[in-house]
């Protein structure tokens, strides 16, 4: 059981370390740069995402001060690094992100212990204030924070357990992986601990956790203190990549990345923040390159999960377990495929509609041009406009009727399940 | 002594525009437990209305046309959206409302540009009202003045001395029974939600041409509105008036004063140099930090009163 449990972690170690190889190029023995820059920011959001979710779906506390502790454990890598880089802290660099955690997790209780005396909607706010706190402090420091430009460092300290330099990228993502499955590990370990078990019923149910004697304040308060540290240790891992940390990793859009990956990827499932850190990293750094409004398909991706789909993506894959191992997958294949019609129908009138109105805007006031498939739109002729609407019309209301039959057979289905089960 | 007057009306100005954001969220927490993250981009979104309005047909019906739009907006939302994930408990509501805060920040951007909108006081108020100390008082604020003062007692009168407040304050905290007797709680619920973006509306129609309206103005605005009302306590109509004027007060008065602890310490024979961040906290001028102090008052009622100034229920 235990090895079947830990197969897909293994599976994916081994994917994590041969991937960079598949994109390898040969013919000039170099390393695909986006490759492995885009696999890097992966493996550190997936430790942001990982600890936050200790917060959001373990614990059931909404922060909105993520970003500070992975932030502060970065500005703390960085004076770590130049400290060790003038030789006055010998410590080898693979160590160094338990450290910048340690640095996070000392802020962490400080802020813990005024967030945690209050739980749900104001906690949310309280968390708010506090990360708003520390960006605008970041602003207007300079020792510490180097106000808006940042500060910098360099990695090289020349000073590796393995006797590394760490000059090159891939070296750097070996470490950030190495630190990606050991904080992952100890995040999942930390679940089945009694204070992870706590953290849950705090979340399900807080008055009856009170009556069994437990304080839900302490758990909280421990739970608030832990995802600080692990995400510091996400945040020294950042320094030490781009060997340069500002304002962004500690602002409030960094925590709302962490939520959006938490709860996209799925909160109540472990795994599901890695899912998510995974797929809003390729959305990023695919997206945005081609598109001005890639926020706006986010929000909505996130909405429409929130409505219709509270357990996120990975609760969306658990559910056709039993399904499957029931041998009934097939009878769903059919349905699927009925959604799918629709869905792109309305997907691409959605995008079409953004699209086409933020170039309507931004986009003139950045002189570009829309091409579709090799031509160019006229974004100022009704054509596109009606099409896309058309699609989005089209396609929703077909989609809505297609859900519906898709929600009747879903329950036949299940329910065959159950009767089976009995 | 001028700057202390001026100072004075200002910060009173801003306080009142606070609490124009801040009750309507009040209000509606109070009501259905749910913080609407979303609160400063309704005001956003009342200021870009406002300034579409009026360049087509002027200020004044502006002053109608944009709130209304945010309150229908609001009711959208509450009908569609919040109602339908009620039922997933707070956080997701929650959650709701700050996934619409991409979703409006980012329409903004794409409707109307990255670029502040030239969205004026109206010629009829572009005049100095009164001239203090050589100092001049725009007639505009004192415009501002008065609709939110008119706005508080309208919410008074309707909360305390109509029907529908009873209903309203009665749903508050007996929903149930309220059903019971016969009246549409949700409808009810609808209504606030609507009132209180309503609000947050009119709050940007007047506040825009204040301040700016560009598409950071509901990230300006956020954190501060959600400050305020956790300072005066969740759920407290009079610990947030309080609290929007302390904290119009503190952030006007923030600005004009130049001094720095340090400069409190060097009567004492203390002199301090800005070489590290100790030093560089003591030696900081207030005025550079004002943006901090809202934030850090918060931060300390937060450890003497866990609820807030007036705060009476735990959520």
């Amino acid at each position: 059981m235990t090895y079947r449990r830990l197969l897909p972690w293994l599976l994916l170690a081994a994917v994590a370390t041969a991937l960079p190889w598949a994109f390898y190029d040969w013919g000039h023995h170099r390393h695909a740069g986006f490759i492995i820059s885009m696999m890097s920011q992966m493996g550190m959001m997936t430790i942001l995402a990982l600890s936050y979710n200790m917060l959001l779906g373990q614990a059931g506390l909404f922060s909105l001060c993520h970003a500070t502790f992975f932030g502060f454990g970065g500005y703390a890598m960085v004076h770590l690094l130049n400290a060790a880089g003038d030789g006055s802290l010998p410590v080898a660099i693979e160590f160094m992100p338990l450290l910048a955690g340690m640095s996070a997790l000392a802020l962490a209780i400080v802020f813990g212990a005024m967030a945690t005396k209050q739980r749900a909607t104001a906690f949310a706010m309280i968390t708010l204030g506090i990360g708003e706190l520390v960006a605008t402090a970041a602003l207007m420091f300079h020792h510490f924070f180097g106000g808006e430009g940042g500060i910098s460092t360099n990695r090289m300290i020349d000073h590796s357990l393995f006797g590394l330099s760490y000059a090159s990228g891939i070296q750097v993502y070996y470490l950030i992986m190495a630190w990606t499955f050991i904080a992952a590990a100890l995040m999942r370990l930390l679940t089945i601990t009694p204070l992870g078990r706590m953290a849950n019923a705090c979340r399900d149910n807080f008055e009856r956790a009170q009556f069994m004697g437990y304080d839900p304040r302490i758990v909280r308060f421990l739970q608030f203190s832990l995802a600080g540290f692990f995400a510091g240790i996400g945040g020294g891992l950042y320094a030490i990549t781009y060997e340069i940390v500002t304002f962004d990793a500690v602002a409030s859009p960094l925590s709302a990345n962490a939520l959006l990956m938490a709860y996209i990827g799925g909160s109540m499932v472990f795994a599901g923040p890695v899912l998510g850190a995974v797929l809003i990293t390729l959305l990023q750094s695919g997206v945005s390159l081609m598109s001005n409004s890639w926020l706006i398909y986010v929000g909505v991706l996130f909405i429409t999960m929130v409505t219709f789909a509270p357990t996120g993506l990975a609760g969306i894959i658990l559910a056709h377990g039993p399904i499957w191992r029931a041998g009934r997958l097939r009878r769903l294949l059919l349905p699927y495929l009925r959604l799918l019609l629709p869905g792109l129908a309305a997907v691409a009138g959605f995008v079409g509609l953004v699209e086409l109105l933020s170039f309507l805007t931004i986009g003139a006031e950045q002189g570009k041009r829309l091409i579709l498939f090799g031509t160019p739109i006229y974004i100022a002729s009704a054509v596109p406009w009606a099409v896309a609407s058309a699609l989005l019309l089209i396609g929703g209301t077909w989609l809505r009727k297609e859900a519906r039959r898709f929600a009747s057979i879903w329950e036949t289905v299940t329910d065959d399940l159950r009767e089976a089960r009995t | 002594m001028e700057v202390l007057i001026v100072s004075l009306l200002n910060g009173l100005v801003y306080g009142m525009l606070l609490f124009m954001l801040a009750s309507g969220l009040t209000l509606i927490f109070s009501m259905m437990g749910v913080l609407n993250f979303a609160h400063a981009s309704i005001y956003m979104l009342g200021a870009y209305f406002a300034f579409e309005t009026s360049r087509l047909v002027g200020f004044w019906p502006a002053l109608i046309v944009a709130p209304v739009l945010c309150g229908l907006i609001g009711a959208a939302i509450e009908v569609w959206g919040l109602r339908r994930v009620h039922q997933n408990g707070h956080i997701a509501e929650l959650l709701f409302t700050f996934g619409l805060v991409f979703i409006i920040g980012r329409s903004v951007q794409m409707g109307w540009g990255m670029l502040p909108e030239p969205y004026r006081v109206p010629a009829l108020l572009d005049f100095p009202l009164f001239t203090l100390y050589g100092l001049q008082f725009p007639a505009y604020r004192a415009f501002m003045l008065l609709i939110s003062a008119g706005m508080l007692g309208a919410i008074w009168l309707l909360l305390k001395r109509t029907r529908i407040g009873l209903i309203i304050q009665a749903a508050l905290t007996h929903p149930g029974m309220v059903a019971a007797l016969g009246h549409n709680v949700p409808l009810v619920f609808t209504i606030v939600f609507s009132g209180g973006c309503l609000l947050a509306g009119l709050a940007g129609v007047i506040g825009g041409n204040y301040q700016s309206t560009e598409p950071g103005m509901a990230d300006a605005m956020g954190p501060i509105v959600f400050v305020v009302v956790v300072f005066g306590g969740l759920g407290s109509l009079a610990g947030c008036f309080i609290a929007s004027i302390v904290m119009g007060m503190v952030s006007t008065f923030a600005v004009v004063i130049d001094t720095s602890v340090a400069d409190l310490l060097h009567p004492l024979g203390i002199t301090l140099h800005n070489d590290d961040l100790l030093g560089e906290i003591l030696t900081v001028p207030v005025a550079r930090i004002g943006a901090l102090l809202p934030l850090l008052m918060m931060v300390l009622i937060l450890l003497f009163r866990p609820r807030g100034l007036m705060g009476t229920r735990d959520t």
